[in-house]
């Protein structure tokens, strides 16, 4: 077990809990925003149904929210504990980039969430909203500053190194906007709003195969379908753009995600196969003729670089990076597919009668999230091995931790978060099964199912049924 | 940015200030979460927990600016306590997700809501215990050499951090009891209130050990408390400490709702000037200086000027909080799930 070192199993904790913690704070970041949206309706049209989907959706978000905050907690000292040679060494340079989150991001939304959720009654309808608002205002924010730090780390610029090897700032507004800093911000920020938008679409078609008459999951599917299938898209040009800037600021990485190992012109596109990064092959490889240089290079005989360039040592998981790139991928192109398909149902008018349409919609329920894991599974694993990049090596970043200990620490990290993070989906599960609209049978619902039976009538006249 | 500025004295005041918010908030919703057992029945610690049910997570936030803030200001000392005391750190990190999730699980199932109130009160337990053992192993000073700690795993597990646990444990109970006086009314607050002179004894009898058991353990402690004219600077904080325990148990036996969780965040206070005094110029006693562990005036300065827009924004907004929540848990108002 010669892979078992200190070293290892650091990095494979922090991947553990990093990925474990992301899952949280992308759902709410798309969850405080649809919650302001729906808010924001609530007050602008006065439709109970928008409060009603508030009321459903806030529980759901306080459950979310809360993991979120306990496992962010444990990352904000897994800097410290895993990783202490780099929290010194770049600390001058990502301190204050975390620092700014904390104080623009985190007091806002930990501020605000007390009243958004238990504040209705004690402050109006007005100020509420205000809370709701600064609460997915903070999200953002909090991405704001996180994705700069971590681009930084992926593409540092902007600093000198001092005598005892300390990154030190030179010019902020270069540390902040780094190169790759605008095309990761976007592309996660609309994985965020793309993945929350599946679950509310997957959650809503649970209801309606139920029974496909119910007003508020219709109106919950509704939305989350035109955000699939206007954000769907964009995210793909997005996701595109992001991947061009990778190959200009790292080459190697976009080489280990299309398992070039060759560099040459008129590379091929790989679309499947099985990457060995002993012989430098692809197995079983399907592909397209220079397609691979016509992607990256906009010619079919462009030079692009393959892995030959870096030392064996140096290269990131072939595997990984390849399998990891193409599940993102094709999972992106299905939300693209169930986009428009919702869309030609609703022009058709069957946008809740079609049974294929919905299952599709909640078996693709978790897809925006594994696609979000998978996506940064390609960004991290293809920085290694440096921490950041090209200048300071994850070995040597490492805190001076014996192996018994960051190993006994990882397995009670994995008891615990087994444990509590296991209940806490099993409890958002039990949630979202529940009717959106049950317990409020008030005058609203009346004038819902009015309003229903009126519709129903007026579509029996326009076709001339009895 | 003004070149005289001496950022690093600033920032560490920053810090201090951070570190003292944290204690004064998140201490009494993880008292609290310790109290759970000795409160009767499961209608009063729903009530006690709705009390803190709106709040606990921006207190807890002053904690991850405690840490944030020590990794951008002074990333040395960050490098160096952390895996100093990690065992300590691991263990309060996974004792905050335990207490911190039970907030929304408790709520969640009948048959389970026992279980989560375990987890309320042993995340709460382990978590103050763990935060006051690393206090305490900073206070015994921690060895670095080559920009990294250079000392054993178990160095800081000693007597003295282990008393420092029980009594910061004690002090929690006493702001959580205070806090609950304040916030609840009938059979819940007179039980609490009884509870808040036993923990207040607790904590009097706890700051009592640490601080004539501190200038023991290093010749700078004895020399700055006992040294002469020092003394003359140093006595009052002593004194004003049994000032404070005595308006404690006056304000408690006169029934007042507010003055007792005053007269403990004051006792808080004084503590914690008392460790500044122990630990000033050091930020990693006897090892690192504040000067040493600063980063570079670039950064400091670059983060004081959001600091100094921001955060008395968020006191202000962390106040109105407050305000909007003030007065007596109403019944009914909590997780209404």
């Amino acid at each position: 077990m010669e892979w078992f070192t200190a070293l290892n199993v650091a990095r494979i904790q922090f991947a553990f809990t990093v990925s474990f913690h992301i899952v949280f704070p992308a759902f709410t970041i798309g969850l405080a925003s649809y919650l302001a949206v729906l808010e924001g309706l609530w007050l602008a049209t006065g439709r109970n149904v928008y409060q009603r989907l508030f009321r459903f959706w806030v529980r759901i978000f306080a459950v979310a929210f809360g993991m979120g905050v306990v496992s962010g907690v444990v990352m904000s000292y897994q800097f410290g504990t895993n990783w202490s040679r780099f929290s010194d060494l770049t600390g001058p340079v990502l301190g204050p980039l975390l620092g700014y989150e904390v104080l623009s991001a985190f007091f806002l939304e930990a501020g605000f969430l007390g009243v958004m959720l238990f504040g209705m009654n004690r402050v109006g309808k007005g100020l509420h909203f205000f809370a709701t608002l600064m609460v997915a205002v903070g999200t953002l924010m909090s991405a704001f500053w996180i994705l700069s730090a971590n681009s930084w780390m992926q593409t540092p610029v902007g600093y000198t190194v001092n005598s005892v090897g300390q990154f030190i700032p030179e010019d902020w507004w270069t540390v902040i906007f780094n190169p790759s800093f605008p095309y990761r911000f976007v592309h996660m920020v609309l994985a965020a709003y793309l993945a929350t938008a599946f679950i509310v679409g997957g959650v809503a078609a649970y209801h309606l195969l139920r029974n496909n008459a119910q007003r508020d999951p219709r109106v919950m599917f509704s939305m989350a379908m035109w955000m699939a299938t206007l954000v769907a898209p964009l995210q793909i040009v997005a996701g595109d753009l992001h991947g061009l800037n990778t190959a200009e600021h790292q080459p190697m990485k976009v080489a280990a995600m299309e398992a070039h190992f060759e560099t040459r012109r008129g590379q091929p596109l790989i679309l499947l196969g099985l990457p060995d990064s002993d012989t430098g092959t692809v197995r079983y490889a399907l592909e397209i003729p220079k397609a691979g240089s016509i992607l990256l290079g906009h010619a079919a005989d462009a030079e692009i670089a393959g892995l030959d360039q870096l030392d064996r040592a140096d290269w990131p998981h072939v595997p990984t990076m390849f399998w990891s790139f193409r599940i993102m991928v094709g999972l992106g192109l299905v939300m693209a597919g169930i986009g428009l398909s919702s869309l030609v149902q609703r022009l058709r008018g069957r946008l809740y009668d079609t049974p294929g349409l919905l299952g599709t919609a909640l078996v693709f329920a978790p897809s925006g999230l594994v696609a979000l894991l998978c996506g940064w599974t390609v960004t991290e694993v293809g920085r290694q091995p440096w921490t950041v990049y090209g200048s300071l090596r994850t070995a040597g970043s490492a805190s001076p931790i014996e192996l018994p200990a960051i190993a006994g620490s990882f397995a009670a990290f994995v008891v615990v978060y087994t444990a509590v993070f296991g209940v806490g989906v099993y409890y958002l599960l039990r949630l979202m099964r529940q009717d959106p609209a049950a317990g409020a049978v008030d005058e609203a619902i009346e004038e819902d199912r009015e309003r229903t039976s009126m519709l129903r009538r007026l579509t029996a006249w326009v076709r001339e049924e009895p | 940015m003004i070149p005289d500025l001496d950022l690093a004295l600033i920032w560490v005041v920053l810090l201090a200030i951070a570190v003292l918010a944290y204690v004064l908030l998140d201490g009494f919703d993880l008292g609290v979460g310790m109290l759970f057992p000795f409160l009767g029945g499961e209608a009063e610690r729903t009530t006690a927990m709705n009390s803190v049910a709106p709040v606990w997570d921006g207190n807890e936030t002053w904690l991850v600016l405690g840490g944030g803030g020590l990794f951008a200001a002074f990333p040395l000392a960050y490098a160096v306590i952390i895996p100093a005391v990690y065992a300590p750190v691991i263990a309060m990190l996974l004792g905050l997700i335990l207490r911190g999730v039970a907030f929304e699980f408790r709520g969640g199932t009948d048959r389970r809501r026992a279980l989560w109130d375990r987890s309320f009160f042993l995340g709460s337990l382990v978590a103050t215990v763990c935060q006051g053992i690393i206090l305490g192993a900073l206070v015994q000073g921690i060895p670095m050499e080559d920009r990294a700690y250079a000392g054993g795993w178990w160095d800081w597990l000693t007597p003295f951090s282990l008393v420092t646990g029980l009594a910061l444990a004690a002090g929690y109970c006493l702001l959580g009891a205070t806090w609950l006086v304040l916030k609840t009314e009938g059979a819940l607050q007179q039980r609490v209130r009884g509870m808040a002179g036993w923990f207040g004894l607790a904590t009097l009898a706890g700051i009592g050990v640490f601080s004539l058991w501190t200038p023991f353990l290093q010749a700078g402690y004895m020399e700055k408390w006992f040294g002469w004219p020092a003394l003359l600077y140093t006595a009052p904080v002593p004194l004003l400490v049994l000032a404070a325990g005595s308006l404690l148990f006056v304000s408690l036996r006169r029934g007042s709702d507010l003055k007792p969780f005053l007269y403990a965040q004051a006792l808080f206070l004084l503590a914690f000037i008392g460790l500044w005094i122990s630990f000033y110029p050091y930020i990693v006693p006897s090892s690192v200086t504040i000067w040493d562990a600063a980063g570079p005036d670039v950064s400091l300065g670059f983060l004081l000027v959001g600091a100094a827009v921001l955060l008395p924004l968020v006191l202000a907004y962390t106040a109105g909080v407050y305000w909007v929540f003030r007065g007596k848990v109403r019944p009914g108002e909590g997780y209404y799930h």
